[in-house]
């Protein structure tokens, strides 16, 4: 069999999936990357013909067709709003594992994902001596935003404004929830997701002492582990399958009634990617992961529907902070999470809530789809900075720290002192609660 | 092959940036929303300048290049197809709505403008326009002109050549022809503008349209009506006709296609059925409340089983979000999904539909059928995969014997998908040997090389 007629003969089994597509075209009224550059390869209908076109022998151009899935932010919108229902995500995932089988995984990211994320111990332990020492590479850029930028470091940060690494993270931090606590009602396990761990440890502390105040019974992993959606992103079976291995064995330990998140990436990952892609990788511990996937929820989606919490949304005329929301893709479009947020933000005492245009269009943050293509990363979220500047809004909160990310460095870079902050940490800090 | 020297030409006028030589981008405009093969062109231009268009036009002619102009690439009849040797030019940065008239009411526009960006557009400024084909959230308006294209709002207030009132465009030498004017009046010189719409990009490259816009109607009411049989919805229809009412929209649903959107989206729709019509009446209130109690009336005379009047917009939300959500249940039936559009007078929609479910009995075919029955533009959509070769073959032959019911009714091959080279074999049939050489004489008198979108409209030949 030659070379070509191997990838052929893999893609074949994305064919029935690829078969539900019919071409109409409609995925470019929602795509936030056909939008910013009009190309039909940017866009899922030309997408999912370029694979179709290598099945076909059309084409032969394995690293061309890879590099043009690669400009997707995995968001999921396209899905969302597909007239046949086509499921995107999932023929994006498994062709980006095909292809990058059959090219082979660059020899960076082979370190990155197979020698480093997936051994989170030695991971977690050069990501707090970076901590450490990232103050001799950084400068302050926005004091309002706590922000920095890096000229020593420009060849991996760019132009970017950035929050700096905890010192000590969250997973290192308070050794109260690797004991069992006390007996209550529900049994959570608390998955803080790596950049929560690691850049917004406050948001996993906050998350915490929410659930204790209403009196849900925390527990954390010993050792965060990554989601495994980089790995997946970047189409390395061989580390996701790892990761999942090691969070099941982690996370079962835990004997939780639920897995809650202040991650939506993470969330999305649990409760969708992981029985997507697990149950053929890791077909003997299917139902483990099915167990898993189902307990998993976003943080004000366990609270607003497990806890029931009775907050009552306060009138928002003109009180405090005027606090708008951006729904990210994950949870939104992936999850149909869009009013629990908005009512933990409602209930706040000193804040009152505006709704923004286009609240749940993507920021443009997508992942290594913000490493990759920095400058339509930011064009995407330029619309995202002028729709918050547009309600006046205070205070931007979001549910996603990837979402969090962009938004401080879309807001420091553009001079705009806006507050981001996760919804939780606003719950958690308002004095009605 | 196109030599490096014209390639260069074109990266001097256009800029590296919008000059795809790629093979893989190239691969990206083979194909349009038909179920066609596609073909991959040998260049692919993106002018970002309206005046450029020109000079591509010129280039291609002076080296005998096939030239197809694409928008949002929606055809669904393979009109966008290139040739193999050609050169596609897209228009998706040529989207700048050049002017709002809100004195006179009318717009002019580039090419590449999404029709509902448009429509947003005008409705911000209290104008209405009104076509409002399926895919009008993508299409561009230069193809909307290209194809006439349709939509839910025919019957009452047309479809897009009822609002082009003139345009500019090249011919293959690069000259620019203007036609028609911003008056509601105008009779200067041939009507161009007329001959431009549904010539699917084969006389000439359009580069500015003026589009009519019209005061929008002050309020609506819908509803929805229930029967038995089909022949108690089509009567219906007839009998509002008759009435002199013409409703804004006026659509219908087959059962198969109502047993698919019960189940795609559980609305509560009645799944025994046989037929649904779903009627809205737009324009002054007074005048709306009375035609909606006439038409009340007359469903039920002519036998409805149960009439349901939105009481407000979530009501009347609901009862449209079953058609809108027919082509989306339909689609998730099967993988490949066939949607025709063989138009036929209204009066005949019965026999039409009968035609259609005799012919899906007699070759084993699962065909849902819906559309817009105020105008005789009935859309059957054939469920299959086309992977299966078997099956594949027994579609393309019912799909010829449906284009023989509709032209026996007196009807047309295509309301508003167009003939492309998906119909052109068919188009001696309706129109005629005769029709078809005046047609291409016209052509090769203006565009000698036929470089201009060959194959299309009026079928492929050797000029």
């Amino acid at each position: 069999m030659g070379e070509i007629e191997r990838l052929i003969d893999r893609l074949e089994e994305l064919d029935d999936l690829l078969a539900g597509c019919m071409k109409c075209g409609l995925c470019q009224a929602v795509c936030p990357v056909f939008t910013e550059t009009g190309l039909e390869g940017d866009v899922t209908r030309g997408k999912l013909y370029l694979l179709e076109g290598v099945a076909r022998k059309m084409i032969s151009d394995a690293k061309g067709v890879k590099q043009r899935l690669d400009k997707c932010l995995l968001c999921g919108t396209c899905a969302a709003n597909c007239p046949s229902g086509v499921n995107a995500l999932e023929i994006f995932l498994k062709a980006r594992i095909i292809l990058t089988e059959f090219i082979g995984l660059s020899p960076v990211k082979k370190v990155i994902f197979r020698n480093l994320i997936a051994h989170p111990r030695l991971f977690n332990r050069i990501m707090s001596l970076s901590g450490r020492f990232q103050g001799l590479f950084i400068t302050p850029a926005s004091p309002q935003l706590e922000t920095y930028c890096s000229r020593a470091l420009s060849r991996f940060m760019g132009e970017r404004h950035f929050r700096r690494l905890a010192e000590v993270t969250f997973s290192q931090g308070p050794e109260k929830w690797k004991k069992p606590g006390k007996t209550s009602k529900y049994k959570v396990a608390l998955f803080p997701g790596c950049v929560v761990d690691k850049m917004f440890p406050q948001v996993a502390m906050k998350t915490a002492r929410v659930l204790e105040r209403h009196n849900v019974e925390v527990s954390i992993p010993d050792v965060q582990i990554c989601c495994g959606i980089p790995s997946l992103a970047s189409g390395d079976r061989k580390s996701f399958t790892s990761l999942l291995s090691q969070n099941l064995d982690s996370l079962i330990a835990l004997e939780a009634d639920f897995l809650v998140t202040p991650c939506a990436t993470c969330t999305s990952t649990i409760r969708k990617i992981w029985p997507m892609m697990g149950s053929e990788l890791l077909s003997e511990r299917k139902e483990q992961i099915n167990k898993l996937a189902a307990s998993a929820m976003d943080i004000s989606q366990f609270l607003v529907d497990v806890v029931k919490i009775s907050s009552p949304a306060l009138s928002s005329d003109g009180k405090g902070k005027r606090v708008t929301y951006h729904d990210p893709c994950h949870l939104g479009k992936s999850l149909g999470v869009y009013q629990q947020p908005r009512m933990l933000l409602q209930s706040l005492s000193d804040c009152s809530f505006v709704e923004m245009k286009d609240a749940d269009v993507c920021c443009g943050n997508g992942g290594s789809f913000n490493l990759q293509h920095y400058q339509t990363s930011g064009s995407i979220g330029e619309n995202k900075i002028h729709n918050i500047q547009s309600v006046e809004a205070d205070v931007v909160a979001t549910s996603c720290p990837a979402c969090m990310m962009q938004l401080i460095d879309l807001l420091s870079r553009n001079e705009k002192p806006i507050a981001v902050k996760h919804v939780i940490e606003l719950y958690e800090e308002d004095g009605n609660q | 092959m196109i030599s490096k020297s014209l390639v260069d030409r074109f990266t001097t006028l256009l800029g590296k940036e919008n000059v795809y030589r790629d093979k893989i981008d190239r691969f990206n405009y083979a194909y349009d929303a038909a179920v066609l093969e596609p073909v991959i062109p040998e260049l692919v231009l993106r002018p970002t300048d309206r005046e450029q268009l020109g000079e591509v036009a010129r280039l291609c002619n002076e080296n005998k290049l096939p030239l197809t102009v694409r928008g949002a690439g929606t055809n669904l009849s393979g009109g966008t197809i290139p040739q193999k040797e050609g050169v596609v030019v897209l228009t998706q940065a040529l989207n700048k709505i050049i002017e709002i008239n809100e004195a006179d009411m009318y717009a002019i526009v580039e090419p590449g403008v999404v029709t509902a960006t448009l429509a947003s557009e005008a409705a911000a400024k209290g104008l209405f326009y009104p076509p409002d084909p399926g895919s009008q959230s993508v299409s561009t308006l230069g193809g909307n002109v290209a194809e006439n294209a349709g939509g839910l709002r025919g019957l009452k207030y047309g479809v897009t050549k009822d609002y082009l009132m003139g345009l500019s465009f090249f011919d293959v030498e690069g000259n620019k022809i203007k036609s028609g004017s911003k008056t509601v009046k105008c009779v200067t010189g041939y009507n161009l503008s007329g001959l431009m719409i549904a010539s699917e990009g084969t006389l000439g490259v359009f580069s500015e349209l003026t589009l009519k816009l019209i005061p929008p109607p002050q309020t609506s009411q819908a509803m929805m009506a229930v029967y038995d049989t089909v022949e108690g919805a089509t009567q219906t229809v007839a009998a509002i006709i008759a009435a002199k009412i013409l409703p804004c929209t006026l659509e219908f649903l087959d059962n198969f296609t109502i047993r698919a959107v019960e189940e795609f989206s559980h609305a509560g729709l009645p799944v025994d059925a046989n037929a649904l019509l779903l009627i809205e009446v737009d324009g002054h209130p007074e005048q709306v409340a009375e035609e909606a109690n006439i038409i009340r009336e007359i469903c039920s005379k002519n036998g409805s089983t149960r009439i349901q009047i939105a009481e407000d917009e979530v009501e009347k939300n609901r009862i449209w979000e079953a058609r809108r959500s027919a082509l989306s249940a339909l689609a998730r039936l099967k993988p490949t999904l066939v949607l025709e559009d063989a138009t036929v007078p209204r009066s005949k929609v019965p026999d039409m539909v009968k035609g259609v479910q005799q012919l899906a009995g007699k070759y084993n075919l699962a065909i849902g059928t819906f559309g817009h029955a105020g105008d005789g533009n009935l859309h059957p959509t054939i469920l299959c995969d086309k992977r299966n070769r078997g099956e594949w073959e027994t579609v393309e032959k019912m799909i010829g014997e449906l284009f023989e019911i509709a032209l026996d009714l007196g009807g047309t091959l295509s309301g508003e998908h167009g003939i492309g080279i998906a119909k052109a074999g068919f188009l001696a049939r309706e129109i005629g040997q005769a029709s078809i050489d005046y047609s291409r004489k016209m052509k090769l008198s203006i565009d000698p090389n036929n470089i201009l979108n060959p194959g299309k409209q009026v079928g492929g030949w050797n000029g």
